[in-house]
């Protein structure tokens, strides 16, 4: 049969709910001589958005929501979070 | 060998972009559940917050197959997934669910006790935020006592339903309490269940920013504090055997817990809480670990 | 092979030659031996497959979903209040369009608890999308289940289908049967494909997630799509199995000696057998009445039932159901099919047999007789008529 889909079937995507980094008021911002490369803020972050290359990190500022969550838990307070203006 | 965040795999089976709120822990867990286990992971999902922030048809955030089912039926269908995979001799599969406090502790318990009792080889996760989310922030069996929600107004009247232990009374091979301010103990937990025949339940406290009013940077800090008040205490049982997991294993004496006041004063659902409330929820708490104490001095419960 | 066996040892025999992999049921009077008749099947190792000794019929549901979204042939059994229970579930199996088949024992709902035969608790799933069969007798039972699996898992149809089996009269009666060989079955049912999807980790797939207004509309409509090519399809594998077997049922329709008939009773169900009893009987007198036995509810054959009926003067609709407030369910749904005839015939809704009461040959040519005299003396004829109410 052809491929009408019968029942909903759904595709992985990233940006399922849009481009999320629309939802912040506030964005994260590294400070690199302050960061020990401990990678709390990549496995803490609820969306993925801390991206890992190595030990090193950065973020998708695309999907980032701005949830603060990796400033909060940064043991060194390398993160701010930076009033989007 | 204990496990470091540098050796987490740095791919994402839950992807961003997704519809959950700001500092969800749900989104957390899920990231954290597909590091545990790997892409040969198979999840069901009831209805709850999981549920929308899979995002809206002919997208889906999840790397993985997820199969929708109703609020009631997920231990059912992960039954029925597991009994076909094993018919069909496709062994090194995970089978999880993936449910909210209601479709666990409320409307989902009935499927649950009847998966555990059989046995079935799944790994039960329920994610915890203390209420139904999904459908706006109504009490759940597992809502604490004292807090706000849409449906207790004044505060729920009612104390927490131990669902751990209930499922402890299932026999099952391994029950786990686990948070998602402690990740590399709950990616641990998961890894030890997958190894695991059998029912496996871990209970994982999820600090929900919207539910609970707090600002979304501090889920993980708030989850943190719940342990370290001893408000949730982190766990396992093992074929029967009861044991503490750290921190909670340095919190025996009671002295060693923060003050249940510095996580209840964090949480805007507390804020109408009287001194008399904050002494009955702390005299749970004191009432919990008496219970646990007790149990880790039988050694083997069943 | 023949043998003798109970409509639900029949059921489970056509379970066990269609060769399911995966059972899960919750025992209910009057469905229970055809659980334990699996069960013996499973645990006695002639039949290979998964038995999951769920803790309720929605739990039933739910695991025959999971295990057909994960590509087994699966197979429950219910009745009455087990159906109603797992009501939210059927509607699940229907939209899902999971080739899922299911018997359902006909048996009357609570209050008052009751464990004889009523058609309200299956007629009450009629708007789940799943196809429905009522079955006559205990053969018709053993080859509608098989035929059900061929007809479900067709990529044509892709809907789930239940068979219905009045209480006692068919569950529990043992008449003789023909057991068709393995090999043939086998021949007429392949393996399982992978439709309308699988959960596979090597191919993830989200399935029903939240979806908005415009596609899911979208979705009922390939739903009702499927229905229609059902209607086809049943007629196809009726005849395939008759091919098979010898055995035909019409398709949709079984009717008896409606060629030359001017009167029609349709009736669903064991009481067609008395039905055509009756007929026979008033044939004999002179009457021309035939019968027309509804096999298939859904889809509802409205254009076969409108050709049958097109030269029929006068028609009684037997409903052994009770949609409070409206009357018979079948007498609706058949009005619903004769609308475009240019002539109508007339119409009488006769309830009958509620609770498991007797519906008697006696019953029916009274039925026959009254309506005739109505005819031909140009009586008033009333639209509803509950058969025994006032004579206890």
């Amino acid at each position: 049969m052809e491929t009408v889909l019968e029942t909903p079937l759904s595709k992985p995507s990233e940006g399922s709910a849009g481009i999320t980094g629309y939802w912040r008021t506030f964005k994260p911002v590294i400070n690199r001589s302050k960061c020990v490369k401990c990678l709390l803020c990549w496995i803490y972050c609820p969306e993925g958005t801390v991206i890992r290359i190595n030990d090193d990190v950065d973020i998708n500022y695309t999907y980032c929501k701005g949830c603060g969550i990796c400033a909060n838990e940064c043991p060194t307070k390398a993160i701010d979070m930076v009033s989007e203006e | 060998m204990s496990l470091k965040i540098k050796d987490l795999p740095i791919e994402e089976y839950w992807l961003p972009g997704n519809p959950s709120c700001h500092g969800c822990p749900a989104s957390l867990g899920l990231r954290l559940l597909m590091k545990a286990l790997g892409p040969n992971t198979i999840v069901v999902i009831p209805a709850c917050c999981s549920t929308i922030i899979q995002g809206a048809y002919p997208k889906t955030s999840a790397k993985f197959p997820i199969l929708n089912i109703a609020f009631a039926a997920s231990a059912a269908a992960a039954s029925g997934i597991v009994e076909t995979l094993e018919f069909k001799c496709k062994e090194n599969v995970n089978v999880v669910v993936w449910a909210g406090d209601g479709g666990t502790v409320d409307i989902g318990l009935q499927a649950l006790s009847g998966a555990a009792e059989r046995n079935e080889n799944i790994i039960y996760v329920c994610y915890d935020n203390e209420a139904y989310m999904n459908s706006g922030i109504q009490r759940s069996g597992s809502t604490p006592y004292g807090a706000w929600t849409t449906t207790t107004i004044t505060g729920k009247k009612e104390h927490k339903k131990n669902l751990p232990l209930i499922m402890a009374a299932h026999r099952i091979p391994y029950v786990a309490t686990a948070s998602v301010a402690y990740p590399i103990d709950f990616i641990a937990k998961l890894r030890k269940a997958s190894k695991i025949y059998g029912m496996k339940y871990i209970h994982l406290h999820s600090p929900c920013p919207t539910g609970w009013r707090f600002p979304s940077s501090k889920t993980v800090e708030i989850g943190r504090l719940a342990v370290l008040t001893g408000t949730w205490i982190l766990y396992e049982v093992e074929n029967g055997i009861f044991k503490l997991d750290p921190p909670s294993n340095t919190l025996i004496d009671k002295n060693r817990r923060k003050p249940i006041r510095s996580y209840i004063k964090m949480q805007g659902r507390f804020s109408h809480l009287t001194d008399k409330d904050i002494d009955e929820l702390q005299r749970y708490v004191d009432e919990q670990w008496e219970t646990y104490l007790k149990l880790l001095s039988i050694g083997k419960i069943y | 092979m023949r043998i003798v066996l109970t409509g639900n040892h029949a059921v489970a025999y056509a379970a066990f030659l269609s060769r399911v992999e995966v059972v899960a049921a919750y025992p209910i009077t009057p469905q229970t031996q055809i659980v334990e008749k699996l069960a013996e099947f499973i645990e006695g190792g002639r039949l290979k497959a998964r038995y999951i000794r769920v803790e309720s019929e929605h739990s039933a549901m739910a695991a025959i979903i999971g295990a057909s979204a994960a590509g087994a042939r699966t197979f429950t059994a219910t009745a009455s209040h087990g159906l109603t229970y797992m009501n939210e579930m059927v509607f699940w199996a229907g939209n899902a369009r999971l080739p899922i088949v299911m018997a359902i024992v006909c048996r009357a709902l609570a209050p008052p608890w009751n464990i004889w035969t009523e058609h309200t608790d299956i007629l009450a799933q009629r708007d789940t999308g799943w196809i429905q069969f009522f079955c006559e007798d205990n053969q018709e039972v053993l080859d509608t289940v098989i035929q059900a699996f061929k007809i479900a898992e067709d990529d044509r149809v892709l809907l789930p289908v239940m068979v219905g089996l009045d209480a006692f009269i068919l569950s529990h009666t043992a008449t003789p049967i023909d057991i068709p060989e393995q090999e043939d079955i086998d021949r007429f049912l392949p393996p399982r494909k992978p439709l309308p999807f699988i959960l596979d980790v090597n191919n993830p797939l989200t399935h029903s997630n939240m979806t908005y207004p415009d596609q899911t509309m979208e979705f009922r409509y390939r739903l009702q799509k499927a229905m229609e090519r059902a209607r086809r399809v049943i007629v196809e594998v009726d005849e395939e199995y008759g091919k098979l077997t010898g055995r035909r049922y019409g398709g949709l329709l079984d009717c008896y000696k409606c060629e030359d008939a001017d009167l029609g009773v349709i009736v669903m169900g064991s009481s067609a057998g008395d039905a055509k009893e009756a007929v026979d009987k008033l044939r004999d007198e002179g009457y021309k009445p035939g019968v027309v036995r509804i096999r298939v509810f859904r889809p509802f054959p409205k254009e076969e039932l409108k050709e049958v009926c097109r030269k029929f003067k006068v028609i009684a609709v037997i409903d052994r159901d009770l949609s409070p407030g409206l009357g018979g369910i079948l007498y609706a749904e058949t009005l619903t099919s004769l609308y475009d005839l240019r002539n109508r015939p007339i119409v009488q809704n006769c309830i009958a047999g509620l609770g498991g009461r007797d519906i008697r040959v006696e019953d029916f040519k009274l039925v026959i007789k009254e309506l005739y005299r109505g005819i031909e003396e140009n009586i008033e004829i009333p639209p509803i008529k509950w058969i025994g109410i006032g004579d206890l």
